[in-house]
């Protein structure tokens, strides 16, 4: 990897920070805002989406030549939603316990806008490995993103992180919650999950003015 | 290549040759794997049946299944009977658990008789009696296996769902409200009422075990809901085995 030229880098690299899908982009904000109350959700989610971007997107670049324009839209479905049942598939047989964890995820991973969006912006435009590196890069992004609302979702609203009471026990009243401090519920509902976004939204514009549109 | 992908006939072609490639494709994934996949859901079932009673390798919080490879054995060994409930015959089936309780519910709309399956099983001398049971969360169905004594009161219980919300109603199959329904009675002035999960009640440490109530999720109202209304109609349906078998 460390081959990378400046360019390919780049592919990576963008969507992480600069051009990230959901903070930049606004894409994939339902499933932003859906699973993030508990952070092993988000992690669990953000490795789905690499997986189904980086492979989809290699797949969709190698057929780029021969997809009739008029179905591009229905073929990269398809693509997708064949990807998204063989992994489901493969891993009841093979891992049922973390099948039944990604359940509800394999139908959000199907409708993200970010993997069709991704099909259609760049893929459809461009050879295999970039395709693929640009495909690790957005789901990386997205990723990142997720895990830091699920990780501020899951501690202030739960109390807990990946689980682990981390703030001590709010029945037994140890920890921080000797003091006083009681769990946010709120910060589990996803109106929350909104407001985590635009926070994050507001830092990075903050700290990169050339992010903020001028009006 | 000089392929006009751009022409009608292209544009059928390729969508023929598409659909049936994927097809296909799928076809023979979901085949070739549909042994180990029911395979795994049947141990699933003899595992849920038995963490209900108690039998499981939970430690403090966890929730810890009896392991794959000896479920089948241990499952033999504690449930001593699988009787199946037809209107007013029951009869012993050795593979009662695999009853499909969808199916039994479509066949009751119809008009049909239900079957109605009971897990019998011992431990420690003691008997426990286990219903399966299905219902609707917010996003998909819930289920559950409620272990019961002859006195009507929960030993045990295991929910799990398809689909709820990750942190929300999904964790209607965390330790900490899957415990508070042991030692709730579903009696109520000697009437089957079941438990509801009630918002907001007085008990939140749940001590009162008689009040035929636990204490809610946060941000699961509806989930919650769906499972009160799963635990009464179901316990609706035994109506008549379990009063057969209640000891005053």
């Amino acid at each position: 990897m460390g081959l990378l030229s400046k360019k390919d880098a780049a592919l990576i690299k963008d969507p992480l920070f600069d051009n990230n899908p959901i903070t930049i982009q606004v894409l994939g904000i339902c499933s932003a805002l859906a699973i993030t109350a508990e952070l092993k959700a988000s992690i669990v989610m953000g490795l789905s989406v690499l997986f189904v971007l980086g492979m989809g997107n290699v797949v969709i670049s190698l057929m780029r030549n021969i997809i009739p324009s008029k179905i591009r839209i229905i073929v990269q479905l398809v693509v997708v939603a064949a990807l998204v049942i063989i992994v489901d598939q493969v891993l009841k047989a093979f891992a049922y316990e973390l099948s039944k964890t990604l359940s509800v995820f394999v139908g959000l991973i199907i409708t993200n806008c970010i993997i069709m969006g991704r099909f259609e912006a760049f893929a459809l435009g461009n050879g295999p490995w970039k395709a693929f590196l640009d495909g690790i890069g957005n789901a990386g992004g997205y990723a990142i993103i997720l895990v830091i609302i699920g990780f501020f979702r899951e501690l202030l609203g739960s109390g807990t992180l990946l689980g682990f009471q981390v703030l001590g026990d709010p029945i037994a009243k140890t920890g921080v919650y000797a003091l006083g401090y009681e769990n946010n519920g709120f910060m589990l509902l996803s109106p929350m999950a909104l407001i985590v976004v635009g926070l994050i939204i507001w830092v990075q514009r903050a700290r990169n003015p050339k992010l903020q549109e001028s009006h | 290549m000089a392929i006009n992908t751009d022409k009608n006939s292209y544009t059928f072609i390729f969508a023929i040759i598409m659909v049936v490639v994927v097809g296909a494709l799928l076809a023979f994934v979901s085949s070739s794997l549909s042994g180990t996949i029911s395979e795994n859901i049947r141990l699933e079932k003899q595992q849920n049946i038995l963490y209900a009673m108690g039998v499981n390798n939970n430690d403090e919080g966890s929730v810890e299944f009896i392991s794959t490879s000896e479920v089948a054995q241990v499952f033999n060994q504690y449930i001593k009977k699988q009787l199946v409930i037809e209107g007013d015959q029951i009869t012993e089936d050795k593979e009662a658990f695999l009853i499909d309780l969808k199916k039994e519910a479509e066949r009751a709309k119809n008009g049909e008789a239900r079957r109605l399956p009971v897990f019998i099983g011992e431990k420690e001398g003691k008997t426990f009696y286990v219903l399966p049971m299905l219902g609707k969360g917010l996003w998909d169905a819930i289920w559950g296996y409620v272990a019961l004594d002859d006195k009507l009161v929960i030993q045990g219980v295991f929910f799990d769902h398809k689909g709820e919300t990750p942190g929300l109603g999904a964790n209607i199959k965390q330790r900490f409200f899957m415990d508070d329904f042991t030692g709730e009675s579903i009696l109520k002035n000697n009437d089957i009422v079941g438990v509801k999960v009630i918002k907001g009640n007085n008990d939140p440490l749940n001590n009162d075990k008689l009040d035929n109530e636990v204490d809610a999720l946060a941000g699961a109202t509806i989930t919650g809901n769906g499972l009160s209304a799963m635990l009464s109609d179901s316990f609706k349906l035994y109506e008549n085995y379990l009063n057969s078998i209640l000891v005053q």
